[in-house]
């Protein structure tokens, strides 16, 4: 057969592209569990390290069953969403794809030896591309015990520092609410703008400001609805003998999780 | 391109030992008077991108090392069945499905190493060694020498990749393959690391004095005008 006919070429692509094609799929298939157990170990390391629980991925899972005692998922006016599990289904980059009302804000509770931790998984856009982060608030849910931020690809020295010590480091104990009990969510704004020792806002990076006004837009949002499903569900109320509260403690379980949230 | 040129008789030569001295130079070549990087200027891309540490540059020559060795082979062995008409597109189908793999494996085996290297293993797909390569020397070559060919090449990258990494790594972050090199009580006396060397432009002035040094040390290489 004359290898420069058309016939051949067609002949010769077809049968290139379908060997390629199988072969890529079957190593892709080969490879696949793997790859995903890596990415379920790295949000578990991610969660866990916004309670200052460092893992290596091999550790990770048994940490996370050992600290993480429940998760809920709930909207953004605080309604609880039933029968999905915050951490197998709720794919924070899908859900910013809906429309607000529409996404799904996932929490998980943690029990550490020193006390009870809700942590909050966000994530929104900065300069470049995606940014992420956790935020754990103590179990008086007003005050943030740490956050943890990272981003896709913002500016090295800019809108990177937000994944670094100097700028995490602001935000433990300050206050998403207020002493009147309004919400005040944590404001990331110019050095110099909060008066020194103001609890609810942290200083934004330098040369990074549509990063940090990235990070200020997903504080306010997810702490927000964090706020909402709070008072929204009376997450903090006392099991009392009064059995009004008691059925919504019993609400608010998540399908899977093993602890009430509300104690 | 002497390359080319001595090789293209070798493959007539039947029964030539397996390391003959020509097919050594395959090898060796490409490491010094024919290195892709510093010589030919390619990928130059990934060469700066990814040479803010050791680790990754490794990381990255094993990527370039299988991809170019086992495309060079695979073409080498079809060579004789690839129209020409569409030979750059069933060479660029070939060292498609190989960065796939090595994706792939990374993400699977080397998670961490998959996410600092990102992109730029994709893009070994645009690395104009590997293309270069298989156009050039495995489509005229029996696989072996292409094989040799391919594992130089990748070699003479590798080894430009690891030198740039290492000087920046030193001199920006104060450690040479994770392991701190620069002693705590320099950092005492007020030495700091050079933010600088953490930058891209600063690969580009390492490429730049490391082509600097070779062309003075090695008089092959120096033009005459």
């Amino acid at each position: 057969m004359n290898r420069e006919s058309n016939a051949f070429i067609i002949f010769f692509s077809t049968v290139m592209v379908v060997v390629v094609g199988i072969s890529l799929a079957l190593i892709a298939q080969v490879t696949k569990p793997n790859f995903i157990k890596n990415q379920r170990l790295e949000k578990m390391q991610n969660i866990l390290s916004s309670v200052n629980i460092q893992v290596s991925p091999s550790e990770a899972e048994t940490a996370y069953k050992k600290y993480i005692t429940g998760s809920v998922v709930y909207k953004m006016d605080g309604t609880l969403v039933e029968g999905v599990d915050a951490f197998e289904q709720v794919d924070l980059a899908k859900e910013l794809k809906k429309t607000e009302d529409q996404q799904y804000f996932p929490l998980y509770e943690c029990v550490k030896e020193d006390g009870k931790y809700f942590i909050i998984p966000m994530r929104g856009k900065g300069l470049w591309d995606a940014i992420w982060g956790y935020v754990a608030i103590k179990d008086d849910a007003v005050t943030i015990a740490g956050a943890v931020f990272d981003h896709k690809g913002e500016t090295p020295g800019l809108g990177a520092e937000i994944a670094k010590a100097p700028f995490q480091e602001q935000f433990p104990n300050k206050k998403i609410v207020d002493a009147s009990g309004t919400f005040t969510g944590i404001e990331v704004a110019k050095a110099g703008k909060h008066p020194a020792g103001y609890d609810h806002g942290v200083d934004g990076i330098s040369g990074g400001t549509i990063t940090s006004n990235g990070v200020n837009d997903m504080l306010m949002k997810y702490l927000k609805s964090f706020r909402n499903y709070i008072e929204k569900n009376n997450v903090l109320q006392p099991v009392t003998q009064e059995p009004k509260v008691e059925e919504l403690s019993d609400d608010i379980l998540s399908s899977d999780s093993t602890t009430v949230i509300a104690e | 391109m002497s390359i080319e040129n001595t090789t293209a008789t070798l493959a007539k030569k039947e029964k030539e030992a397996l390391f003959s001295a020509k097919r050594r130079k395959l090898i060796t070549d490409p490491l010094n008077d024919n290195n892709p990087v510093t010589v030919q200027v390619l990928g130059i891309c990934s060469a700066l991108a990814i040479t803010v540490q050791v680790k990754p540059s490794l990381f990255m020559f094993g990527g370039v090392l299988f991809v170019v060795t086992m495309g060079n082979v695979i073409v080498s062995l079809i060579r004789n069945l690839i129209p020409s008409r569409v030979r750059i597109i069933a060479q660029l189908v070939i060292v498609a499905s190989l960065v796939i793999i090595v994706d792939l494996l990374l993400k699977a085996y080397a998670y961490d190493m998959s996410k600092q290297l990102s992109v730029f293993v994709g893009l070994i797909i645009t690395n104009c060694i590997v293309m270069g390569r298989l156009e050039a020397f495995a489509m005229g070559n029996k696989w072996w020498p292409s094989l040799l060919d391919g594992v130089g090449n990748a070699l003479g990258y590798g080894l430009i990749l690891v030198l740039v990494a290492s000087v920046r790594e030193i001199f920006g972050s104060g450690t040479w393959l994770g392991f701190q090199v620069i002693p705590q009580p320099v950092y005492d006396l007020g030495y700091v690391n050079n933010g600088l060397m953490i930058l891209p432009p600063m690969a580009l002035i390492v490429v730049g004095l490391i082509i600097w040094i070779q062309r003075a040390k090695n008089t092959k290489l120096i033009e005459a005008n």
